[in-house]
């Protein structure tokens, strides 16, 4: 009863071949991202700190220790205006320098190259370069500063509390900046020139012109921009990490610093576990809430 | 009178250009600039913002001290990670686009990976890499790096093969050749420049990363992010190795910016501009 014939033979291969070409990446996906994902979830139930090794389920003892950690919400704050206030300033000098460029320059590519160093090099070599440049005595930003005075300045970048937030940001902008330019650069090209001459011969004003073609056209492209940005700024750790390792006292503690901590300075691997469990959830809201907003703005 | 004006113009965005250009790009110079400096140049006041001649005893010193190993190091694990991650990232959009494998589930579920945080990762891996004793080894750093990336590759991929028509597949099948044959000999080539963008930025996050290798290597694979902090102390530092070493590590970068420009917009973007 049973007959096999070519064609039959051909779609049971074919059905055997996709998953054969999808097998090992999803395993090797499923095991350095969802398990550690389960197994996270599994010990911030357990109870594991440097003296303690209790694997039996403890409910949620970890998860209330979450709201009375007035380190954690502060070093959230941090995260959260150092979000809030890097990223709009990432966006409009990445706008205007697209700007500039947009129209015929000479060497352009030449100028463009230059601007983009800083965003594919490693974020501890940008963090690193920062702090000698901020260096208090023998970096050059003091100086330069000092031309302006026209007296010996002493800034202390790293240790002043008012100072080393600039300081970190200065560093970030730097480094960002040109990742925002380069993505509106060539959302900016694709704006349809025939329409923008058409509303210049009928007289629209710039900003006019600007928000009924421009901004709808390289929406799309400045959401994921921005999202891209923002979940990068959310977990930022290298920068922080080579300017102040979160110092003075905890004054630059971002989320991701305090996790580290929790985790691999104090041992207090449970809890840790909580709070990256936390990390996740802000997160996933914060995706999920942006991903709905560009299906409704579509 | 109208010419004139452009004309101005014109200079006025040249020189607007230059400015900007010249702030992105003097903390570079700085780096290299300490990376050539000689110790008294380095802690000179007021600075010295010109080192009197090249001198390349920084970078002779991390080379005999065995430092410059770090470069290796992170050489290794990010190329062959790159590759792992090409060849497995690469046949799976393969199948994600031409059978549809999981619908459009499988893909939304696939670049979600790449949303979490390491540092919320980074401890169960460890535990499991300790359990597999492949902590501070070449092993796991590639892995994890290789594991890391798939979803980017898995992502950027799918963008490049959907543009690849259809038609020259199916007279590639018509003509007898397996599914395996068609995927080497017909997309592969077609997809080379795709592969070729995806694959520098691969080897980019892979290069760059510091968190994993942080936690994942000891004293034996210790990747040149990690050896630049460690020169960073409480009281000193040691701004020599750190101009040199980071100058290192830049070194790759500014060739990448050099040569293949028209390739990085599509691959920060995350495919969401085609370049």
């Amino acid at each position: 009863m049973i007959t096999s014939n070519s064609f039959a033979d051909k779609l049971d291969q074919e059905r055997w071949f996709k998953y054969f070409l999808i097998a090992p990446a999803v395993f090797i996906i499923l095991l350095i991202g969802l398990y550690p994902f389960v197994k996270l979830i599994l010990v911030s139930f357990q109870n594991i700190t440097m003296f303690d090794n209790e694997l039996s389920y403890q409910g949620f003892i970890h998860y209330e220790r979450l709201f009375d950690d007035d380190r954690l919400w502060e070093s959230i704050l941090h995260t959260i205006i150092f979000t809030a206030v890097a990223l709009p300033i990432e966006l409009i000098l990445g706008f205007l320098l697209a700007l500039l460029f947009l129209e015929r320059i000479p060497y352009k590519q030449v100028f463009v190259g230059i601007i983009l160093l800083p965003t594919v090099i490693s974020p501890i070599v940008a963090g690193a370069t920062w702090k000698l440049m901020f260096d208090q005595r023998f970096g050059p930003i003091n100086q330069v500063i000092a031309w302006f005075a026209g007296h010996e300045v002493k800034l202390l970048w790293n240790i002043e509390p008012a100072l080393v937030w600039p300081a970190i940001m200065v560093a970030e902008v730097w480094q960002w900046t040109p990742f925002m330019f380069l993505i509106l650069l060539a959302a900016l090209s694709n704006v349809d020139r025939e329409q923008l001459e058409a509303a210049q011969i009928d007289g629209a004003s710039w900003w006019m012109t600007f928000r009924k073609i421009v901004l709808p056209a390289i929406m799309p492209v400045m959401f994921i921009a921005l999202l891209i940005r923002g979940l990068d700024l959310f977990r930022v750790f290298d920068v922080v990490w080579t300017m102040t390792k979160g110092g003075p006292g905890t004054m630059t503690e971002t989320i991701s610093i305090y996790a580290y901590h929790m985790a691999f300075r104090e041992f207090d691997v449970s809890y840790s576990a909580a709070i990256a469990f936390l990390i996740i959830l802000i997160l996933t809201v914060i995706v999920v809430a942006a991903l709905r907003r560009m299906e409704v703005s579509r | 009178m109208k010419q004139w004006d452009q004309g101005a113009r014109l200079w006025a965005r040249v020189f607007c250009a230059m400015i900007v250009t010249l702030f992105f790009v003097f903390p570079i110079y700085w780096l290299g600039a300490i990376s050539f400096k000689t110790a008294e140049e380095i802690f000179a006041y007021p600075p010295v913002w010109i080192p009197a001649n090249f001198n390349f005893h920084n970078y002779f010193v991390l080379f005999r001290d065995g430092e410059a190993w770090s470069i290796w190091n992170s050489f290794v694990t990010a190329s062959i990670s790159t590759l792992f991650a090409m060849f497995f990232g690469t046949i799976a959009a393969y199948s994600l686009v031409r059978y549809k494998t999981g619908g459009n589930h499988l893909g939304i579920w696939i670049i979600s990976q790449r949303m979490i945080p390491p540092i919320c990762v980074v401890f169960p891996v460890f535990l499991l890499f300790v359990a597999w004793d492949i902590v501070d080894t070449y092993t796991g750093l590639i892995v994890l790096y290789t594991a890391f990336n798939l979803p980017y590759v898995i992502w950027m991929m799918r963008g490049y093969i959907q543009e690849i028509p259809l038609e020259l597949e199916q007279s590639a099948l018509v003509d007898g050749l397996t599914r395996w044959a068609v995927l080497w000999k017909v997309v592969m080539p077609m997809a080379k420049s795709g592969l070729f963008a995806t694959a520098v930025f691969t080897f980019i996050f892979a290069w760059n990363d510091f968190l994993f290798a942080l936690i994942l290597s000891r004293s034996d694979v210790v990747t040149f992010p990690v050896k630049v902090t460690g020169y960073f102390g409480a009281q000193s530092s040691l701004w020599s190795k750190v101009g040199a070493l980071s100058m290192l590590g830049v070194l790759p970068m500014i060739f990448v910016v050099g040569t293949m420009q028209r390739f990085i917009v599509r691959g920060i973007s995350m495919g969401a501009v085609k370049g």
